[in-house]
């Protein structure tokens, strides 16, 4: 079945080949971090995690994604989602993946990262993080490649796939939910010390990764013969919807859980973000361009005929993408090391080989969902032929 | 050899000849570790400082001078990559949330010493992946370098930014080098140990002994006849953070 990733049009390995070239340039950087150490970065003393465990946050939730096509086929025999699913199992692969690399990079001794399995500790988060990651890696391996082997032999997927299939589903909602548990429950962090805070990264992650997988999906139809239904882009987008309305709920309740109360630790990371502490605005544009974006988003979603017109479908799944990365990937992270425990504010900017390398593990990302996408459809187009 | 290479060796050892049950054993061996002759023990170590005395010195930085010299902390002149064991802050950073803007001017923007607080809960341990933040018995919290992955999960839940990573090679940065004590290597997290080397050998921490106006007293908070508890009995003292319920076992005599 792989050979299938091995015959393609001249784009397609453009395109492989550009994503090569990112990927070798983040190699380089990321040895350079090795050799001079996490230095190299824009982190500091106060603001200790930076873009690495941004990026790692926001795609535990791309990968969690996943979910929403494989849970209404298998538990509602939603049917039109049957062609798809194997694709929210492939964009899972690919998601976790990066997650992974990313927090390879971030650790200052990478060659010790065995360190988690040798000295197992279960009152640590990330103990249990590194369980659900891997487990869910092997579990969209095993089920995406089943039902793709199964559709290639012209069979139904074999039967003992199907408790795994199962096993997927919470599994999935795991992920993001030991991921959200590794900042919710840090005492003195009142920005994350909250208790929806699984809830919202449930939300965030169900209309993002969703929308990634519904431009994916386009994508693939524009460049190949394979087909989706337009049944299943409708429930698709439905879903993004209520996940999205859902996040801006959320993110609404935090407001108000901060400004009614008006307890100062509570407020101040959110006004560092959204307008700026101790003459700190570093990330003021880019808070307000995220909700601006994301509330946009819903109002063309919500209104039937702007949902179901292609082209502003579009728009507002790269909109709300754009959008659930800053806060997810920015807002998060920055906010709830802003103010430091001495209430002080210490900016943090991502420096250009921490970018030039995160660019790398996001190369990888895509290249392994290109390939995989590929080998998918060309499987359904020739059985479709 | 020392404790923990000592332990270390039995560990592999212990692994090699027992296979399995050997891995499983291996905490049990930590605790059962037993201090040796002459060393000072204690229930639950703490630290008071009587900050008036600090005041009435305030260009005197002894303690901070001490501790960072016999523990080989480099000095890193970037704030933001800075290493540090004991330093000083003002009050307001020091205790966030206890201004009061109507009258502040017995503590506005006076110096006080900081350190890792040996917390009675430490969420540093909770949250550490691997058990290179682990703490003792006696309550103090210790860092095991070469186990540390350096993923800064530690740094995010204390409350205390008691923690500094060695985002670069250390090294070059030691002012004056004692052969004594280990240097670290870039990429893990270090803070203050209690001179849990020196308690061992029954010496007081290093910035207890440098201090010479007496400001900082070391001692079993759990014995009730220590100098520690009974200057905790009959003085006023306040502890940072109280609130978040970590315990600190550093406190402050103001009163
Ligand atoms: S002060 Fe910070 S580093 Fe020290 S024990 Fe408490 S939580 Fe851990
Ligand atoms: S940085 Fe080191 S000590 Fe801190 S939590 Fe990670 S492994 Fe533990």
């Amino acid at each position: 079945m792989f050979e299938k990733a091995l015959v393609g049009s001249r784009k397609y390995w453009l395109w492989l080949a550009f994503l090569g070239v990112l990927i070798l340039i983040g190699f380089l950087a990321f040895l350079a971090q090795l050799q001079y150490g996490l230095g190299i970065t824009g982190m500091s003393r106060d603001v200790s995690w930076g873009f690495y465990v941004a990026q790692f946050t926001f795609l535990v939730g791309v990968a969690a994604s996943g979910v929403m096509v494989v849970l209404p086929y298998y538990l509602h025999n939603h049917k039109v989602f049957g062609p798809v699913t194997v694709f929210g199992e492939f964009l899972a692969i690919a998601a976790v993946i990066m997650c992974l690399l990313f927090i390879i990079v971030d650790i200052g001794q990478t060659h010790r990262l065995f360190n988690v399995l040798l000295h197992p500790t279960p009152h640590s988060m990330l103990f249990y993080d590194m369980i659900v990651l891997n487990g869910y890696l092997a579990l969209n391996v095993i089920c995406g490649w089943a039902a793709l082997h199964g559709e290639y032999k012209g069979v139904k997927y074999p039967r003992w796939v199907v408790p795994f299939i199962y096993l997927s589903i919470p599994w999935a909602f795991s992920i993001h939910t030991v991921t959200a548990f590794l900042y919710a429950g840090l005492p003195g962090r009142h920005f994350w010390l909250t208790a929806i805070m699984a809830p919202r990264f449930l939300a965030s992650a169900f209309c993002s990764g969703p929308a990634l997988l519904l431009i994916a999906l386009l994508i693939a139809q524009k460049v190949s013969r394979f087909r989706v239904d337009p049944m299943a882009i409708d429930t698709l987008s439905k879903i993004i919807t209520y996940a999205l309305l859902a996040n801006i709920f959320f993110f609404g309740c935090e407001l108000f859980t901060a400004f009614y109360s008006n307890i100062p630790g509570h407020k101040a990371s959110l006004i560092y973000l959204f307008r700026g502490l101790e003459g700190h605005a570093e990330w003021v544009i880019f808070m307000w361009m995220a909700w601006l974006l994301m509330a946009g988003a819903a109002l063309l979603l919500v209104i039937p005929a702007t949902r179901k017109n292609i082209n502003t479908l579009v728009l507002a799944c790269i909109m709300l993408f754009i959008g659930a990365w800053i806060d997810k990937g920015i807002g998060l992270l920055t906010g709830g090391f802003t103010p430091t425990p001495f209430e002080t504010v210490t900016p943090y900017r991502p420096t250009v080989p921490e970018l030039l390398i995160s660019l790398g593990i996001w190369a990888v990302g895509f290249l392994i969902m290109t390939v995989l996408f590929k080998i998918a459809v060309a499987v359904k187009e020739a059985r479709a032929a | 050899m020392d404790r923990r290479k000592f332990l270390k060796l039995a560990a592999i050892s212990a692994t090699l000849a027992g296979g399995v049950p050997g891995f499983f054993n291996r905490e049990v061996k930590a605790k059962a570790y037993t201090p040796p002759p002459g060393a000072l023990t204690a229930r639950r170590w703490g630290m008071a400082i009587d900050i008036k005395k600090c005041w009435e010195h305030p260009e005197c930085n002894d303690c901070i001078k001490a501790c960072h010299y016999i523990h080989n902390v480099p000095h890193i002149p970037d704030r933001k990559r800075e290493v540090k064991w004991i330093w000083k802050d003002e009050f307001e950073h020091v205790f966030p949330d206890k201004p009061n803007e109507f009258n502040n001017i017995l503590l506005a923007h006076k110096p006080f010493l900081l350190l890792c607080n040996h917390c009675e809960h430490p969420p540093c341990v909770r949250v550490c992946p691997t058990q290179a933040t682990f703490k003792r018995e006696d309550g103090i919290v210790m860092m095991d370098y070469h186990r540390c992955i350096g993923c800064r999960f530690c740094m995010a839940a204390c409350p205390f930014g008691a923690r500094s990573f060695n985002w670069v090679d250390p090294r070059p940065y030691i002012e004056h080098f004692n052969p004594e004590f280990p240097t670290r290597m870039k990429g893990v997290v270090e803070k203050c140990l209690f001179c849990y080397e020196r308690l061992e050998k029954g010496q007081i921490p290093a910035c207890v002994e440098a201090c010479k106006h007496k400001a900082l007293i070391f001692g079993d908070l759990e014995d009730e006849n220590s100098e520690i508890s009974r200057l905790l009995r009959s003085r006023f003292s306040i502890r940072r953070k109280a609130e978040l319920g970590t315990g600190p076992s550093v406190f402050y005599l103001i009163g």
